[in-house]
């Protein structure tokens, strides 16, 4: 059900009944490893190029989603998901594999929210039973696209950020009143915002304002402010992002507390990893939500969470021919009755 | 908007965003960039002797062998993947000199090794250094005119 400008009211709560959540071998040595199902010790995966060890990443989670649910491919109505790569080949590759009805997402590193929002629409309106939706990145098939080889020697600044090699995918079906399971509450769709920042390698500050809107959005169409939630979790803003977006906020007269507002890129790796500003890349968000902070909201941490994930709508191309960044970020509320 | 000139809302927002952004440690890159250059130029004088003091070549010559064996020496770093962790470190240290060059032609061909021999090395080797030849060549070949000018005119 639609409600204020760009927000859905989910009135049948849609459950992620499970989650498969896949990474490589650096955010094995993050902060939140124990929350991956799977981790690879090496960047090809067995694989031989970076892009077939993507696209296996993508399909081990959405495996480990439907055994932990015990469901086959077949009772799955729909694969909603994304990943960073041009044509999206990585996630329509798995697709391939899975057999399961497929749509494509892009839309940077706010496809596992855009994917999440889609999902429990269909949901709660009855179009399907059972959705499987998430999205994922490759730290090197998104480096050998957007910036330079994995072996050069380029210096990068400390406002850039580290794109996760990760895979996070949720299984999203209609809700049997089952206890300690988290459901969807509202999703608000963001729209493209674009301040005029310009540096590929300052993401964070590029995607500040998208998060910013959408955040405010969301609490005027649903008549809410951020005591509704225990937690806010933006999606990939790094250092600079977070506090930029707090301060953007702030001027909007919502003041969300520092320890309340959190985001996955600096969730997800260790202070003394070399990801200058923090994480990012679409597999971050998914990753993070699906794997530590759903965890978090079973063990009784959090009963309400607003996650906001932020993509940068850029391509080298784009940048190449001086364009600035457009950004966009949406946000899903998701709770548990424990 | 691919134009230059900002809206007010965008000019206030870059202000904003400026003073949450993290600085380049510019002194600190300029220090780290002197030493590491200077200690890849300082093994470069090293080979240079080398050839001179144990093969014959003189001074004017030993240039050729020594540049080949530098981008040999990048080419083995890189390929351990070292490379790019100094050039993290030392900036334009590690980029300028020719080592810089060879790594940016040898890490495009690795990367592009999986799209076979042809489209991929061949294709995207010069991905990074062919600007740098092409320039390169373009402004020696102007500067060639110039001087051969000169010294037609001047009659040396």
């Amino acid at each position: 059900m639609k409600q204020g400008k760009q927000s859905w009211v989910f009135v049948n709560k849609p459950t992620i009944i499970s989650t498969g959540v896949t990474g490589g071998p650096f955010e094995a040595k993050g902060k939140i490893a124990e929350e991956f199902d799977y981790l690879h010790d090496d960047l090809w995966m067995g694989e031989d190029s970076y892009e077939k060890a993507h696209r296996l990443l993508i399909e081990e989670a959405v495996d480990i989603a439907l055994q932990k649910a015990k469901l086959n491919k077949k009772d799955i109505d729909f694969f909603i998901a994304g990943d960073l790569i041009n044509q999206l080949t990585p996630t329509s590759f798995a697709a391939r594999t899975n057999q399961i009805p497929y749509f494509g997402l892009f839309g940077a590193c706010s496809t596992s929210m855009e994917g999440l929002a889609l999902s429990s629409f269909i949901i709660d309106h009855n179009g399907a039973n059972y959705i499987v939706t998430g999205s994922a990145s490759h730290n090197a098939a998104a480096e050998k696209q957007f910036r330079y080889p994995t072996e050069y020697g380029g210096q990068k600044p400390p406002t850039a950020q580290w794109t996760a090699t990760a895979a996070g995918m949720a299984l999203v079906a209609k809700n049997n009143q089952q206890a300690n399971l988290p459901y969807t509450i509202y999703a608000t769709v963001g729209k493209v915002v674009d301040l005029g920042m310009s540096d590929p390698f300052n993401m964070g500050g590029a995607m500040a304002p998208a998060a910013a809107d959408t955040i405010f959005q969301h609490f005027q169409d649903l008549n809410i402010d951020h005591h509704y939630y225990d937690l806010i979790v933006t999606g990939d803003l790094g250092k600079i992002g977070r506090s930029t977006s707090l301060e953007l906020l702030k001027e909007k007269g919502i003041n969300i507390p520092e320890d309340k507002y959190q985001d996955c890129g600096l969730l997800l790796y260790n202070e003394d990893q070399p990801v200058m500003a923090g994480g990012s890349g679409s597999g971050c968000s998914a990753a993070v939500l699906y794997g530590h902070l759903l965890n978090e909201m079973k063990k009784g941490k959090y009963k309400r969470i607003l996650c906001v994930a932020t993509g940068a709508l850029l391509s080298p191309l784009s940048y190449q021919q001086k364009e600035t960044i457009p950004c966009i970020a949406h946000a899903v509320a998701i709770g548990i009755d424990t | 908007m691919a134009t230059n000139s900002k809206t007010k809302e965008q000019q206030k927002y870059e202000q904003l965003e400026k003073k949450h952004e993290l600085k380049r440690p510019v002194l600190k890159n300029c220090v780290k960039a002197f030493f590491v250059g200077g200690l890849i130029c300082a093994i470069g004088q090293a080979v240079t002797y080398f050839y001179i003091y144990f093969f014959p070549f003189t001074e004017q010559t030993a240039g050729n062998p020594t540049v080949a064996t530098m981008v040999f020496f990048s080419m083995l770093l890189t390929g351990f993947g070292v490379y790019d962790r100094l050039g993290q470190f030392a900036g334009a240290g590690s980029a300028v000199p020719v080592t810089g060059f060879g790594n940016a032609v040898i890490s495009a061909s690795i990367e592009h090794r999986t799209e076979g021999y042809v489209l991929g090395v061949g294709g995207n080797m010069f991905k990074l250094a062919g600007s740098v030849i092409a320039f390169g060549v373009f402004s020696a070949f102007i500067v060639g005119i110039i001087k051969t000018i000169i010294v037609q005119w001047s009659g040396w």
